[in-house]
C-alpha cells in the first residue's frame, strides 16, 4: 500500500507537471509558427502577382528585335551615305 | 476500492485531460500551419512558373542590344574616327569616354576632344565674325579665325537677307501709320467693309481696297 501511495505521489507531482510542461512547449512553438507561415504565404502571393507583367517581356523582346533591325538598316544606309573617316580610324 | 486506487484514477484522468487539451490546440495550430504552407507553395509555384521564360527572353534582348551597340559603335568609329567618336560619346554622356567602346581595344585610353560643347547662338555668331571673341581663337573645332580684318563690316551684312545685301537702288518705303499718316482711314462698322474711300490722294503703294 505504501508503494502505491508513493506511485500516486510520483504520478501527481512529477509525471503530470512534466507532461503539462512538454505539451505547453509544443503548443507554444506551433502557435509561434502560424504567423510566420501566414506571412510567407502572403508574400509569395504578392510576389506572384507582381510577376503578372512578366509576359510583357515577350512584347519587349519583339520590340527590341524590330528596333535593332531598324537601327541596322539605318546604320547600313548611313554607311553608304556618309564618307568614312579619311584618317582611317 | 481503496483510497490509493481512487487517487490513481484521478491522477490518470488529470494526465489524460491535459494531453487532450494541449494536443487539440496543437492540432489546430498545425492545421493552420498546413493551410498557410499550401498557400505559400501555390504562390511560389506561380513565381516559378512566371519567371521560367525570363532568362531566355532577357538573354535574347541582351544579345540583340549588344549586337546593335557593337554595330553602331563600329559605324561611328568608321565614319568619325576613333578620337572624334570618343569625343562625341563623351559629350553626350560625360565620363563615358573614359570607358571607351566595348569592341574596340584601347578606345578607353583616347583623350576625348571637346567636340560636343554647346555655345549660345550669340557666342557662335561672334566666333564666326571674329569680333574679339576668344572663342574664335580657342575654338575646340580648331581651324583659322574667320575674321576679315579689312572688310569686317561686310561680314555682319551677311547675316541679313539677300535683298539687303545686294544694296538695291530703292527699297519700297515702309507705310506711315498713326494720326500723322498722309492717308487717314475711318474705322469701319463691319470687318472688311470700308465706310468710304479715302479722299486724300496719297501714294503709299498700299492696296486702296485694303482695310
Amino acid at each position: 500500500m505504501t508503494v502505491w501511495w508513493i506511485g500516486n505521489a510520483v504520478l501527481l507531482l512529477v509525471v503530470l507537471p512534466v507532461v503539462v510542461y512538454l505539451l505547453r512547449g509544443v503548443l507554444t512553438e506551433a502557435q509561434a509558427i502560424v504567423p510566420s507561415v501566414q506571412g510567407i504565404a502572403a508574400t509569395a502571393a504578392a510576389g506572384s502577382k507582381d510577376l503578372d507583367a512578366v509576359p510583357l517581356l515577350l512584347t519587349t523582346q519583339d520590340q527590341v528585335i524590330r528596333t535593332v533591325e531598324n537601327v541596322a538598316a539605318y546604320g547600313g544606309s548611313l554607311d553608304v551615305i556618309v564618307d568614312d573617316d579619311p584618317r582611317g580610324r | 476500492m481503496p483510497a490509493a486506487g481512487v487517487v490513481t484514477i484521478v491522477a490518470v484522468v488529470l494526465i489524460v485531460l491535459a494531453l487532450v487539451v494541449y494536443l487539440v490546440q496543437t492540432i489546430v495550430a498545425l492545421r493552420r500551419i498546413s493551410t498557410g504552407l499550401d498557400e505559400a507553395i501555390a504562390g511560389v509555384g506561380g513565381i516559378v512558373e512566371k519567371t521560367a521564360p525570363v532568362e531566355a527572353v532577357v538573354t535574347t534582348i541582351n544579345e540583340h542590344l549588344d549586337a546593335a551597340v557593337d554595330a553602331l559603335e563600329g559605324l561611328l568609329v568608321k565614319k568619325a574616327g576613333l578620337e572624334d567618336a570618343v569625343g562625341l560619346v563623351d559629350g553626350l554622356y560625360p565620363g563615358a569616354g573614359a570607358e571607351g567602346f566595348r569592341a574596340i581595344e584601347g578606345s578607353g585610353d583616347v583623350k576625348p576632344p571637346r567636340i560636343a560643347e554647346v555655345y549660345t547662338r550669340g557666342t557662335l555668331t561672334l566666333a564666326r565674325l571674329g569680333r574679339e571673341a576668344p572663342i574664335a581663337v580657342a575654338s575646340p573645332a580648331g581651324g583659322p579665325v574667320l575674321r576679315n580684318v579689312t572688310g569686317g563690316s561686310l561680314a555682319a551684312r551677311m547675316l541679313y537677307p539677300e535683298e539687303r545685301q545686294g544694296r538695291p537702288e530703292r527699297l519700297s518705303r515702309s507705310p506711315v501709320i498713326g494720326s500723322g499718316a498722309p492717308v487717314q482711314y475711318e474705322p469701319s462698322e463691319e470687318p472688311g467693309v470700308r465706310r468710304r474711300m479715302p479722299t486724300n490722294g496719297g501714294t503709299t503703294g498700299a492696296d486702296p481696297g485694303a482695310v
